[in-house]
């Protein structure tokens, strides 16, 4: 290639740049908030579209590095655009695009300041998340790292008047940092003593089984932290709501899954050697973070947490996908923990995309109506048929209905569990079926889940009539979810080109890629292991679906009489009816929240026979907050008092530690 | 083995220091307790200058005249203008009895010599024999900080911490670079300056100088 193109990783080194010059640049536009709607955010859009580009780029190209001298003396910034930070800039700049551009119309009510910083924040966050996928290097792995976790912070205190939003922020820090340590003390444990931190180093260094056990349970918290995975989840719940929608869209869609960009790295990248115990542990870890989101998400009433739980149970199944991969790998089967990586990343795109629309859905509910409780919605689909399409196709593809993309990916899952009589042990042939129900378990309840989101938003009436301003999505808006929505689409109608794509990046970091039948296999049919056993045509299945609802349209209107008839509903004899009577969210979730009783701490609110004005409430609390959280906290309060004895207030005694400890150190030293 | 006379007056001069050192922990008037310091200061000197006639530093000779204009002069006056104006007439509380003091003194003393030992034999030079008797410098004038109530004994024992530091550099290695004695002379002038500002502030808050008051400010 001749020397005047810039390479791709040149490129995002300088889209990196233009979007924090852009963050710079909002600051200054703080007496003009048209400007920064106008002119800031849909530049950091191109830009994202940049760096969707070039990471597409990627994943055809070998690794490219680059050095820039930044950074402490002697201790350069080390950057690598690989296959595999290729399918997170991808996903990175697609789901950034749609959030700018969204966030053009979103945040036209903000005044000069608050805009000012949002955009400083926001294009920062980007850059930071960005620095994280190029990183190859821990040292500018941990830098870019906390700045993602601090610009995301202040967007998640955004509305710091609010008291919850300040504790959710903390809430959120305070996870993030204990994951970051643990990912420090990672990095630590697999250079092995020679001090060398960049990730080729890493590669090389040696660990004995023991250490890189130790290395891996690190990494595992620390990422798994920021993921979300099952008892770290808890600032999921309490983060989202409180952030702007798209910068919720943005932390669900993108930022966790930076978390699970990392895992991949150390654990297939730098430390390499798989044991299938570790997989194991992802594995169980996976499926109740699966099923527990999932049944917490079907009885939140607020939209954005009711979103933030199914990011966690997301965030589950990817984690059986890896878990699966690694048990395989582990077990020397390395072509189907292949497939498991490839479904895991496919995965891992398509709820970056979905999860973003559906965010941007409730974003674009919330400002129209002021709305995010769904006990008081419904009948939105008339006053906004657009949000409705959206939101339609982001649940469809959640719910994992064929042809949309959260099929493929689950899917190609449940195909990686069948391939459980492969293994060797036999607790483990048992062991990982049972993954395999907990799945389709955990994809049925989403489904419920979402059928009561839409159902009950969209569907039906409006339950409070006075409700008058209320309108569609504004032009940007629709742009942004359409984008989206289209990209759900796209990706769930060619599989084929995902697979073959992600194939190279498996191939890049493990050495192995599926067999030759998927490989070799068309455009129209996805094989993920030979085609005598499963395939799947997702462009044949949609159109026969097509023609079957053309047909039978035809055949209705053509065929049949075609005379249409409007009339009022049969009221069952009752006449007096209000919208108020419809199914509530909570009604809809009442089934399962009797069925999993003991998972919920569930407090009713009976109102008394002689209330004028009854109201039935019930409150669902997470056990994690009582049974680990809280007791966390009362020991770290017992242990501080019990140290607060060593704080005298007297010089002299401080002066007589110091003494000691002098001494203590020269006797040891001696 | 025959001692030349420049490394038997460095000794001489080092066994001053000490004794100057068990002197500051027993004496229990502060007006005493500068003097003691400004002669301990001035043995310092003594023994700098001994260590660069003999050795030929011209360097030490710089450090010679800061010294004694900084830790001789300047800084025993400033502690008299002191306890002039707060009015510090009376006499050192201690939190342990004095005696007690003194054999934790010896103990530490002790512990000293034990420590330079293997040092000292790897130093090759003059003045190699005193670095336990600095060593002990720094300990016993820790300790007098430690047991003493009042503020000004304390900056008193922070000085003679730093005088154990200048002798222990002069007696392992021929003293510091000039670049860094100089900036540890200003350190202990600014030091002395904001000691200063703080005895005003804390008589001010608390009608004393006595540091068991701010044992209020810890919080609960």
């Amino acid at each position: 290639m001749a020397h005047s193109v810039f390479l791709p990783i040149e490129i995002a080194c300088l889209a990196l740049l233009a979007w924090i010059v852009l963050a710079f640049l909002g600051l200054a536009c703080i007496r003009q908030p048209r400007i920064i709607l106008n002119v800031i955010f849909p530049a950091g859009a191109a830009i994202s579209l940049v760096i969707a580009v070039v990471g597409f780029m990627a994943l055809t190209l070998q690794a490219q590095t680059i050095i820039l001298p930044l950074g402490l003396p002697n201790l350069p910034f080390h950057l690598r655009l690989d296959n595999l930070s290729g399918v997170f800039l991808t996903l990175l700049g697609g789901v950034s695009f749609a959030v700018s551009i969204f966030s053009c119309g979103y945040f036209r009510n903000y005044n000069g300041p608050k805009l000012a910083l949002v955009a400083l924040q926001y294009h920062t966050f980007l850059a930071s998340m960005a620095l994280v996928l190029l990183a190859d290097d821990a040292y500018l792995f941990m830098v870019a790292w906390g700045a993602m976790a601090v610009a995301s912070y202040f967007l998640v205190t955004t509305e710091h008047q609010v008291p919850q939003n300040r504790s959710a922020g903390f809430i959120y820090l305070l996870t993030a940092h204990l994951g970051a340590i643990a990912i420090l003390f990672s990095f630590g444990v697999i250079q092995g003593g020679h001090g060398e931190y960049t990730f080729d180093a890493l590669r090389q260094a040696p660990l004995t089984p023991l250490w890189s056990t130790v290395a891996f349970l690190l990494a595992f918290f620390g990422f798994g932290a920021k993921a979300g995975m099952l008892p770290l989840h808890i600032w999921l719940p309490e983060a989202h709501p409180a952030a702007p929608s798209p910068v919720s869209a943005l932390m669900s869609g993108v930022m966790i899954k930076t978390a699970i960009y990392g895992m991949i790295r150390v654990i297939y990248d730098l430390l390499g050697v798989i044991q299938w115990q570790w997989g194991m542990v992802v594995l169980t870890v996976g499926a109740a973070t699966a099923l527990f989101g999932i049944l917490f998400a079907l009885t939140q009433n607020d939209l954005k947490r009711l979103l933030a739980y199914s990011s966690v149970e997301n965030i589950g199944i990817i984690l059986i996908g890896l878990g699966l991969s690694m048990v395989f790998m582990g077990m020397g089967h390395p072509t189907l923990g292949v497939l498991g990586l490839i479904a895991a990343l496919y995965h891992t795109i398509n709820h970056g995309i979905y999860k973003a629309l559906l965010f941007l859905g409730a974003g674009a509910i919330l400002r129209s109506s002021g709305m995010r409780n769904l006990n008081q919605m419904g009948g939105f689909i008339r006053h906004m048929p657009k949000i409705a399409l959206f939101m339609l196709v982001g649940v469809l593809s959640i719910s994992a209905l064929p042809p949309l993309n959260g099929f493929a990916s689950e899917w190609l899952i449940f195909q990686t569990t069948l391939q459980a009589p492969a293994l060797q042990s036999g607790v483990l042939r048992s062991l990982v079926p049972v993954t395999a129900a907990i799945l389709a378990l955990v994809g049925a309840l989403t489904a419920t889940c979402f059928v009561k989101v839409f159902g009950i938003a969209f569907l039906g009436q409006m339950r409070n009539p006075d409700l008058k301003e209320i309108h569609d999505a504004r032009f940007t808006e629709t742009i942004g979810m359409a984008w989206l929505a289209i990209s759900c689409v796209v990706l769930g109608l060619l599989p084929v080109f995902v697979i073959h794509l992600l194939n190279n990046v498996s191939l890049s970091i493990t050495g192995f890629g599926l067999p030759s039948d998927a490989v070799d296999s068309n455009w129209i049919w996805l094989i993920p292991t030979s085609a005598a056993r499963a395939s799947y045509s997702p462009i044949i299945f949609f159109a026969v679906v097509i023609s079957a609802v053309l047909i039978t349209i035809f055949l209705v209107h053509r065929l049949y009489h075609g005379r249409l008839r409007r009339g009022p509903a049969w009221d069952c004899g009752y006449p007096e009816q209000t919208p108020r009577m419809q199914d509530s969210s909570d009604a809809f979730a009442q089934a399962i929240r009797r069925i999993f009783g003991p998972v919920f701490k569930a407090t009713r609110h009976f109102p008394s026979p002689d209330d004028t004005a009854p109201r039935f409430s019930v409150t669902v609390e997470d056990k994690h907050w009582a049974g680990l959280y809280l007791r966390i906290a009362r020991l770290t309060t017992f242990v501080s008092n019990q140290l607060g004895v060593v704080q005298q207030g007297r010089i002299h005694v401080y002066l007589l530690y110091s003494l000691v400890t002098l001494i203590a150190l020269l006797i040891f030293v001696q | 083995m025959t001692i030349p006379l420049s490394g038997q007056l460095i000794n001489l001069s080092a066994a001053f220091l000490l004794l100057v050192g068990f002197a500051m922990l027993a004496q229990r008037r502060i007006l005493s307790l500068i003097n003691l310091f400004a002669m301990q200061s001035f043995v310092l000197v003594l023994s700098t200058l001994i260590v660069a006639i003999s050795t030929h530093q011209h360097h030490l000779y710089y450090s010679v005249g800061i010294t004694f204009v900084l830790k001789v002069i300047l800084i025993p006056w400033l502690l008299h203008r002191f306890i002039r104006k707060l009015n510090l007439k009376w006499d050192v509380e201690t939190h342990i009895a004095i005696p007690t003091t003194m054999l934790l003194g010896i103990v530490l003393v002790i512990f000293a010599f034990n420590l330079a030992q293997p040092i000292s034999q790897l130093s090759g030079t003059v003045t190699r024999h005193t670095l336990g008797i600095a060593i002990a410098g720094v300990l016993l004038a820790f300790l007098m900080m430690i047991t003493r109530r009042k503020a000004v004994s304390q900056v008193i024992g922070f000085l003679a911490m730093e005088n154990g530091l200048f002798f222990a550099a002069t007696s392992a290695t021929y003293g510091m670079p000039l670049v860094v004695e100089l900036g540890i002379a200003l350190d202990v002038l600014v030091a002395m300056v904001i000691f200063g500002i703080f005895f005003f502030h804390i008589r001010e808050a608390f009608d004393s100088l006595d540091l068991k008051h701010m044992e209020q400010l810890k919080e609960d």
